[in-house]
C-alpha cells in the first residue's frame, strides 16, 4: 500500500543507468585528456630513461632508443601508446627490465589500497565523532579542546606527524613496529599519520555545518516536538550537516592517495607510491604513464561514486542523464 | 469563561547580549482558556514570539534568562520544570506551528515519519497504528492521496501544503494547547485562507485552545475570540474581538487600527502609519513605552508606567487616559466610523 508504483521505481532505475553511462562517457574524455597531458608533459622534462652518470656509447643509446620505440617521431609514439593504453598493457619498465607495469601496480596497489582505506575511514570517522561533539557543546571546553586538536592536525604536515609518532608510539613506547608492512598492526601509525591532516579538516567542516544545522528551524520543530537534544542530532541535524562533508571525500581521496607516497616512503611500505615517485626521477616513461593513468581513473571513479553517495543522503538531489527534465 | 489552560504572570525574560541587557519581556500576563483562540497581535520585536516560545521553554539559555514571572499549565510552573519534564510536554501537551513551512520540516526525512515521530515519542502506539493515524490527520488538513504523500520529502510538497503537515504533527498527540506562531505569514493570501480554515475546523472538534501571533489584523478578526496587544515587550490592551476592534482604548491599539487600510476609502488616500520606532529595550523608558509616539501623550506618560485599566469585565488596557483624573481623549474618527461602518450605520 504504501509503497512507490513499481512505474516509478524503474523509472528511477533507468534515469540512474543513463546517468552512469554519461558519467563514464565524461571519465573516458577525460582520460584521453590526462593521457594526452601527461605524455607531453613527460616528453619536455629534460632528460631519458637511460641517462647515466657514465658517459653511454652512443651505439648503445640508440639500439636502446630503438627497442623501447623511442626513435619514432613522437606522433607515432603517442599513436602507439594511446593504441596500447586502450588495451590495458601499459608495457614494460625501462628502468628495471623485465618488470611489466601491470604487475608493479597489482603488486603495490593492493598495500596503498589498505593503507588508504583505514586512513579514510579513520579521518572520516573520528572527524565526524570530533565535530559532532564539538557542536552540541558549542563554546564549552570540549568545543576549545577540539579546536586545538583540529589546529594542530590541519597544520602539522603528515611527514612531521609520522615522525612523531614513530618517535613516541614506536620507539620510545614500543606500542607499534617503527616501519614495515606485515599485518595490521603495521598500518596503523600510517593510517593514522595520513588520516590527521583530513580528519582534522573534516571535523572543523562538521563542526560548523553542525552548528548551522542545530540553529535552522527544523531542529527548533523537532525539539518543540518533544525530541530530546541527542535524538535530535543524530536523527534529524546530522544527515543534513554531513552533505558537505560527503562533498570533500572526493578531494579527500586525491589527498589520501597523494599523501600515501610520502607516508609510504617513511614507514617504508611496499605500495605504488614508491613507484610512482621514483618513476619521475628516473624518467621511467612507461611507469609513469601507467601509474598516473592507473590513479586517475581511481579518483574519477571516487567522485563518480562521491555523486551518487549524494543523491541517496540528500533527496532533494535528483541524478539525471541527459537533457530530460521534469519528474 | 471557564477554567484557565495556561495562566502567564508577570513574566520577564531578558537577553544579554554584547551591547548589553534587553528586557525582551517586561511583565506580561494573560490567560488562555480552554477552546478559545487568543490572539496576540504587536509589531516586530514586541516580545510576542519570545514570550510563546518561553511557554515551551524552546529560547536558547545563554543568551535567554528567564528573570521573573511563572507560566502555569496544569498546575505546574514550566519555569520551573527540568528539561527532561519540558520533552514530556512539548509536542504533546503543547505544541507549535512554526511560521515558515519552507524551513521547518526536516529536509531529508520523509514526511510521514516526521508525523508518526511525535505519535511515537509521546504515546504507547504501534508503528502501524501511527501510520494509519498520520493518512487520518493528513487526511484532516487536507492532503490529497495521503498514502502516496507519506512517503515523500518536504521538497515535493507546495508551501501551503507544508504548512498543513506542519499542523498535523502539531495535532498529532492531541495538544491541549497549540501555539500558531504567525503560520499564514509565509503563504499567500488564498492559501492563507484555507490554512486558517483548516485551523478553525480543528478547534471546533477537539477544543484545542490556540495561542495565535501574528500582525495581520485580518487574520485576528477573522479567527480570534480574544485579542492582546502587545508592545515594548509589554501588554498594553487585551480583550474581546469586538473589545480591540470597535471599543478600542490604548492610543497604540489606536494607531495599529488606524493603518488597516479601509476598503471603503476615497482613491489617492496615502496609508497611514504610527510615527517613529519602537524604544530600545535595552534601557527601557521610564513611563509609558509609547509615550514619545503617542501624538495623545500627557505629562505623566513620560513620567511613570501605567497600570492596567479595567474597562469591563473582559476588557483592560495600559494607558493613562483611563484614570478617573484624566482629561477625555475621543477615540479617532477612523475607527469611530468603522464602527459605524461594520454594525450597520450610515458612513457620513
Amino acid at each position: 500500500m504504501l509503497t512507490y508504483s513499481p512505474v516509478t521505481f524503474e523509472k528511477g532505475a533507468l534515469q540512474m543507468i543513463k546517468y552512469i553511462g554519461q558519467r563514464l562517457i565524461y571519465i573516458i574524455i577525460a582520460l584521453f585528456i590526462i593521457i594526452t597531458a601527461t605524455f607531453f608533459l613527460m616528453r619536455l622534462a629534460p632528460g631519458n630513461p637511460f641517462a647515466s652518470e657514465r658517459a653511454v656509447p652512443p651505439a648503445i643509446q640508440e639500439s636502446l632508443n630503438e627497442k623501447y620505440g623511442l626513435d619514432n617521431p613522437w606522433y607515432v609514439q603517442y599513436g602507439e601508446y594511446l593504441l596500447n593504453t586502450v588495451q590495458g598493457d601499459f608495457g614494460t619498465s625501462m628502468k628495471y627490465r623485465y618488470r611489466e607495469t601491470n604487475e608493479m601496480i597489482a603488486e603495490g596497489f593492493p598495500i596503498s589500497m589498505t593503507l588508504g582505506l583505514e586512513a579514510m575511514f579513520i579521518a572520516v570517522g573520528m572527524g565526524v565523532l570530533i565535530g559532532t561533539i564539538a557542536a552540541l557543546f558549542h563554546n564549552k571546553w570540549p568545543d576549545y579542546a577540539m579546536s586545538i586538536v583540529a589546529v594542530i592536525g590541519i597544520s602539522v604536515p603528515s611527514f612531521v606527524m609520522a615522525s612523531v609518532l614513530q618517535y613516541y608510539l614506536a620507539l620510545q613506547v614500543g606500542w607499534f613496529p617503527i616501519a614495515g608492512w606485515n599485518g595490521f598492526i603495521y598500518s596503523i601509525l600510517p593510517a593514522v599519520a595520513l588520516a590527521s591532516t583530513p580528519m582534522a579538516f573534516i571535523a572543523k567542516l562538521t563542526r560548523s555545518s553542525m552548528l548551522e544545522e542545530t540553529n535552522s528551524e527544523y531542529v527548533k520543530m523537532a525539539k518543540a516536538k518533544g525530541i530530546s537534544k541527542w535524538v535530535v542530532t543524530f536523527k534529524h541535524a546530522l544527515r543534513n550537516a554531513l552533505l558537505p562533508v560527503v562533498t570533500y571525500l572526493a578531494p579527500l581521496t586525491a589527498g589520501i592517495i597523494t599523501g600515501s607516497f610520502v607516508i609510504e616512503e617513511i614507514f617504508a611500505i611496499p605500495g605504488m607510491g614508491k613507484y610512482f615517485v621514483t618513476s619521475i626521477t628516473n624518467r621511467d616513461y612507461t611507469v609513469i604513464m601507467g601509474t598516473t593513468v592507473f590513479y586517475s581513473i581511481i579518483l574519477l571513479l571516487a567522485v563518480l561514486i562521491v555523486d551518487i553517495l549524494y543523491s541517496f543522503i540528500d533527496p532533494r538531489i535528483k541524478l539525471r542523464g541527459g537533457k530530460s527534465s521534469g519528474k | 469563561m471557564n477554567e484557565p489552560v495556561l495562566q502567564i504572570k508577570d513574566l520577564q525574560i531578558d537577553f544579554s547580549t554584547y551591547a548589553g541587557t534587553v528586557n525582551a519581556v517586561r511583565g506580561v500576563s494573560y490567560d488562555v482558556f480552554k477552546g478559545e483562540t487568543l490572539a496576540i497581535v504587536g509589531e516586530s520585536g514586541s516580545g510576542k514570539s519570545v514570550t510563546n516560545q518561553a511557554i515551551m521553554k524552546l529560547l536558547p539559555q545563554p543568551p535567554a534568562i528567564y528573570s521573573g514571572g511563572e507560566i502555569l499549565f496544569d498546575g505546574k510552573n514550566l519555569l520551573k520544570q527540568s528539561e527532561k519534564q519540558m520533552e514530556k510536554i512539548r509536542g504533546n501537551d503543547i505544541s507549535m506551528i512554526f511560521q515558515d513551512p519552507m524551513t521547518s520540516l526536516n529536509p531529508t526525512m520523509k514526511v510521514g515519519r516526521q508525523i508518526t515521530e511525535v505519535m511515537l515519542k509521546h504515546q504507547k502506539i504501534s508503528r502501524s497504528d501511527a501510520k494509519k493515524r498520520a493518512l487520518e490527520l493528513m487526511q484532516m488538513v487536507g492532503i490529497p492521496m495521503p498514502e502516496k504523500r507519506l512517503n515523500q520529502y518536504p521538497h515535493e510538497f507546495s508551501g501551503g501544503m507544508r504548512q498543513r503537515v506542519v499542523i498535523a504533527i502539531a495535532l498529532a498527540a492531541d495538544p491541549k494547547l497549540l501555539i500558531a506562531d504567525e503560520p499564514t505569514t509565509a503563504l499567500d493570501v488564498t492559501i492563507q485562507a484555507q490554512i486558517l480554515d483548516v485551523m478553525k475546523d480543528i478547534q471546533k472538534n477537539s477544543q484545542t485552545s490556540i495561542i495565535f501571533i501574528t500582525h495581520d489584523l485580518g487574520v485576528v478578526a477573522n479567527v480570534a475570540d480574544r485579542v492582546a496587544v502587545m508592545y515594548a515587550g509589554e501588554i498594553v490592551e487585551i480583550g474581546t474581538v469586538d473589545d480591540i476592534f470597535y471599543n478600542p482604548q490604548h492610543p497604540y491599539t489606536w494607531g495599529l487600527l488606524g493603518s488597516m487600510p479601509d476598503l471603503n476609502e476615497e482613491k489617492g488616500q496615502k496609508l497611514r502609519t504610527i510615527e517613529g520606532s519602537p524604544p530600545d529595550l535595552t534601557d527601557p523608558p521610564k513611563g509609558d513605552a509609547f509615550a514619545p509616539r503617542n501624538p495623545h501623550a500627557m505629562k505623566i506618560d513620560y513620567e511613570q508606567n501605567p497600570p492596567m485599566f479595567k474597562v469591563n469585565d473582559h476588557h483592560f488596557a495600559k494607558t493613562w487616559r483611563l484614570h478617573p483624573d484624566a482629561p477625555e481623549t475621543e477615540i479617532p474618527d477612523i475607527i469611530k466610523n468603522r464602527y459605524m461602518q461594520y454594525s450597520g450605520g450610515v458612513k457620513e
